[in-house]
Parts: C-alpha cells; structure tokens; sequence
C-alpha cells in the first residue's frame, strides 16, 4: 500500500463536493464571522464578508477571566464565565468518572462472562430510546427531595455519568475482546493481582477505544441543556443554560451570544479534527459491526 | 484461600459502582416516573403528599386536543426528518463512495454539525432565519423577491425546523451507509462487472440488498433520535407559531417547568417511551422476518442444487 492511486472524477464531481462542503461549514463559518463582528456590522445592509474583525465580543462574555482593562465593556456580567467554568468542572469529572467506572464494568462483563453481550446490546439500546426529557420529571423529583442534591454540580454529574455509562459499556466491551486472554494469563503468572492486570495491562491496550468513549461522554455532558437546566441554581449553571436564558429576552445581543455560542461549540471542533476517525469508529461500532 | 475468594468476588467489585450509580439514577428514575403518572403532583409538593388519581393524566391526556396535536406533530416530524435524511445520506453516501485525495477530511467537515451543542445549532440557525439581518431573507431581498417568514408562520416554521435537523443529522446516514459500502465484499462488485451491469443495476441490485441491515439500524437510530430532539427547535421557535413545531419532547418539558403538572408530563413521558418502544421492537421484528426469509430463500437453494 504504498502508492495510493486516485480515480480521476469529472469537474462536475468536484463541484458538488465543494457544495458539500460549503453547506456542513458555512453556517459554522458564519457564525464564526458575527461572532468577530460589532452590532453595526451585523445590522447593517451591507455585504457580510467585509467588515473590520473585532474581539471585543469575547472580552465582553469572558470580561471576568481578563487580566487588562477592556475600555469599552462598562458593566462586567460574570454569569458567562461562571457558567463557563461550571461546564468543565462538570464535563471532565463526568467524563473521568464514566470513563473509570464503564470500563471496570466493560471489563467484568467480558472476561468474566456474567450474560451475554446481547444482554448489554440491548441495555444499550433500550437506554438509547430514552430521550432526556423522559428523565426530567424524576430526575428532578428525586434528586429535589430525596438525594437533595438539586443545584449541585455533582447531582448534575451524577445524571451524566449514568445516562453515557451504557454507551461507554457497550462500546468498550468491543475492544476488551480484542485483547488476548493470554496476555493477562502471562501478567498473572507473573503476579500481578486482577487490579493490576486490569489497570497495567488491559487499560493501555484499549486506549482507542477510551478515547472515542471519552470523546462522546465530554460531548454528551458538554452539550447537555434540558437535565442541567432543570438541576442547576444560579451557581451551578452550564454554558448551554446560561446560551438559552440569554436567549428569551427580547432585544438579542447577536454578537455577544455567537461568541458565547463559538466558545461552546471550540472544544468539539478540536475534538472533532483531531480525532475524527475514533469518532467515526464510535459511531460506526455499533450500525456496521453488529 | 483468601486469595481464591477475592478472585471469585473480583467481577462484583468492577460491576459494583456501575450497577449501583445506574440502578440509583436510571432505573429508580424511570420507575419513579411511571409512578409519578397516576399521581396528581406540582413541584412543590413531595412526592408522597401528592394525590394518587390512577388513570386519570393519561385519560386527560388523551381528550386533550393540544396534546394530539404535538403527538401528530411529533410523528410528522420524525417520519419527514428520517426519509429526507436517509434519501440524501445513502445517495450522498453511494455517489462519494471513490478513491478520491482528502475524504478523510471530507468526513471530518461532515461530522462536525454533529458534534456540535444542539443549543449552538439552533443559534446559528435562528440566525440565519433571522427575518432582517439572516441571510436568507437579506439574499433574497437582495435577488430581488419577497422576504420569507421562515420562523413567524407555522408551516415555514415547521419547514424551518425539518431544514435545521437534515443539516445537523444527514452526516450521520452518510457515514453509517459509506462505512457499509466499504465493508461490502469486492467479489460480489467484481462479479456483476464482468456479468456486463451497468452502475445503476450495482447500486440497486447488489450495493443497496447488501447494505439493507446496515441501513435498518441505521433508520432506527435515526428514529429513535429524531424523537428526542428538543433544544433546536426550543432555541429556533420553543414550539410556536402556535402548536405548530411542539413535538413532544418539548411539551413534556414545559408541562413541568410552565404548567407545573408532573404528573401529567410523568403520563405523557410514558406514552413516548411506548411509542418508541413499539418503533423498536416493530422495527426489530421485521429485521427477525427478512432475515428469516433469507434464511429460508438460502435453504430452498441449497435444495435445489
């Protein structure tokens, strides 16, 4: 394989590819220019492409993580950099946790065969057809009055972790039965002990599959709206609540709430370009393999 | 000796914390909630002082005009979204399916309005509705034709909405059906090539029958998401003009947040987990008959030689 040789297309093709492109981006792209932009561009008749580029609709969203005096933002409102850092609290340690706990459990349900993979297929996919607005009457009853844990970070990291735990399961489950049984024989003749083996041996062999359950799990729990608007108070809040409370008001402040909007949508976009392909593997695992 | 029983309780410790956090926040809520649907309960109240009414929400439910309404308009929804998505995505899918420079960045571009918040999605596109500076009415202002009420009137709003939720999901069927047609066994193409078929007799007598188990599941997982879209259409129209974009998902979370009725949201939650579930399982029974009809197709064959 080592000359790859490519099928020359007609222009037609490379048009309509070129399409395709245009319509998955353009309107990331756009929003990407309003975000750079002042009220006067934005409002203004005039073509979309030329305008002067500004930042100053970042300074004002993050106005609280700013080690300079911006001039022109009179009145600081935190409640976007509040949210901002409630959302990484709350994404990474759900993703940590989901990731250590669904990888024990995958682990345990391969090598030590309790049911059947079946059985977890279909856990995965029941717990699949369960859209998160049937979860938000109790969830909210429960967590309010008999966890009481309502507006705390960790109520709202609970409902993650458990709502991407079959996922992170199922998925992980196909990559521990890649790793050869006798490599942990080898590792246990040598003494380590079923800890040992799992954290020594199996974990860096499926790494693959970590980072494409990490990647859903932070995205799950990053792109979230309707179980955190429901759990969290004023502290507790994440960026999507915060995005749609800004949104009811009447008059929007177009510029500053696609900069919000940007700085939601950054981290997927890294993920997305660096590791697209254990994206596609995740999302592909299920549909194709069977 | 010890040793022996720690071996044996291993499995039980690496089960333990994810059975105990799923059992506590996903089983013990879904039964909470089929509870909470014969309960007459707002969120003021504890759930044991709220008064038991039977089957009263789901009678009430059922009389209840509105909530017909976003029921059909729920099942429009899905039913429209999931053929224009599986049209495009599979066509996209078998046109693209060449040797071509760069399609691995291609499929990259082509996932990104996946991975996106749902919330920002519907920011950009209540953007580009926007009946002023969007740029759908400031192109067709500047072509010269009259400005469209893409979210103001129910059925654009409705159009608008379906158009958000292709954009966002096609990708999805692309993948899935391209990955199918790559796993496809060359022989078989090989095969109808030297038999004289033409492109269009590969695609519809050989790539599309090969692909067809991929493309169910793919279908049902589509489904089953396409009813739990929420927060586009929450940022896009929060449901209006009207009734017009409320699919259910919505109206569940408002009748709790707005109406302050859990128990009549706990009822309605539940007639959505049956309506997917019967998709599911009727979805999984067909896919048990086709393959049961191969198998039999397969057998009288082999007789036959």
């Amino acid at each position: 394989m080592a000359e790859t040789t490519y099928e020359r297309q007609n222009p037609a093709f490379y048009a309509l590819i070129v399409a395709l492109v245009v319509m998955a981006i353009g309107p990331i792209v756009m929003m990407l220019s309003t975000s750079l932009k002042l009220n006067v561009d934005i409002m203004s008749d005039s073509s979309s492409l030329l305008f002067m580029p500004t930042l100053r609709n970042y300074e004002t969203a993050l106005c609280d993580f700013l080690w300079y005096d911006a001039p022109y933002i009179d009145y600081c409102d935190k409640t976007f950099g509040r949210a901002l850092v409630n959302s990484l609290i709350i994404s990474l340690i759900s993703t940590v946790l989901t990731l250590v706990i669904g990888c024990m459990a995958a682990y345990a349900l391969v090598r030590f065969r309790f049911m059947g993979r079946d059985a977890v297929s279909l856990s995965t996919l029941a717990m699949r057809m369960v859209p998160p607005a049937v979860l938000l009457v109790p969830v909210f009853g429960i967590w309010t009055f008999q966890f009481q844990i309502d507006g705390t970070r960790a109520g709202i990291i609970l409902v993650y972790v458990a709502m991407n735990l079959p996922f992170v399961i199922w998925i992980l489950q196909s990559f521990i039965v890649q790793v050869p049984i006798q490599l942990e024989e080898a590792a246990r003749m040598d003494g380590a002990g079923p800890f040992g083996v799992f954290f020594l041996v199996v974990l860096p062999l499926i790494k693959p599959g970590l980072a494409a359950a990490a990647i859903f799990t932070f995205r799950v729990a990053w792109n979230e709206f309707l179980l955190a608007n429901a759990l969290a108070d004023r502290d507790s809040r994440t960026v999507p609540v915060t995005i749609v409370n800004s949104m009811t008001e009447f008059d929007i402040d177009w510029g500053v709430i696609m900069a919000t909007g940007m700085l939601l949508a950054v981290p997927p976009i890294i993920f997305t370009f660096v590791a697209s392909r254990q994206i596609i593997t995740g999302m592909t695992a299920g549909a194709v393999k069977g | 000796m010890q040793s022996a029983n720690v071996n044996r309780l291993t499995p039980y410790l690496f089960l333990a914390p994810a059975a105990v956090i799923m059992a506590a926040a996903l089983l013990y809520p879904i039964c909470y909630m089929i509870y909470a649907s014969f309960l007459d309960w707002n969120p003021s109240q504890r759930i044991g002082e709220a008064e038991f009414v039977g089957l009263r929400n789901y009678i009430n439910l059922l009389g209840d005009a509105s909530f017909r309404e976003s029921f059909g308009v729920t099942l429009k929804f899905a039913a429209i979204v999931v053929t224009i998505e599986m049209f495009i995505g599979v066509g996209l899918a078998l046109l693209l399916d060449r040797n071509i420079r760069g399609m691995s960045v291609l499929r990259t571009l082509f996932i990104l309005p996946m991975m996106i918040a749902p919330i920002v999605v519907g920011l950009m596109w209540r953007y580009m509705y926007h009946p002023t500076v969007g740029i759908f009415n400031k192109t067709l202002k500047s072509i010269g034709l009259e400005p469209v009420p893409w979210l103001s009137d129910g059925s654009w709003a409705f159009t608008s909405v379906v158009i958000a939720d292709v954009w966002q999901w096609t990708p999805f069927i692309f993948i899935l059906s391209l990955a199918a047609l790559q796993s496809l066994p060359q022989s078989a193409m090989e095969a109808s090539r030297i038999d004289g078929a033409t492109g269009w007799q590969q695609v519809w007598h050989i790539k599309l029958p090969l692909m067809m188990p991929v493309l169910i599941v793919t279908l049902l997982l589509r489904l089953i998401d396409a009813f739990k879209v929420l927060e586009v259409i929450l940022v896009l129209t929060n449901g209006g003009p009207g009734l017009s974009t409320e699919i259910l998902s919505l109206r569940i979370s408002r009748t709790a947040s707005e109406f302050r009725e859990l128990g009549e949201a706990a009822a309605m939650s539940n007639y959505l987990l049956i309506l997917l579930m019967v998709l599911t399982f009727g979805m999984f029974l067909y896919n048990k008959a086709v393959e049961a009809r191969a198998a039999r197709l397969r057998k009288a064959a082999e007789e036959d030689l």
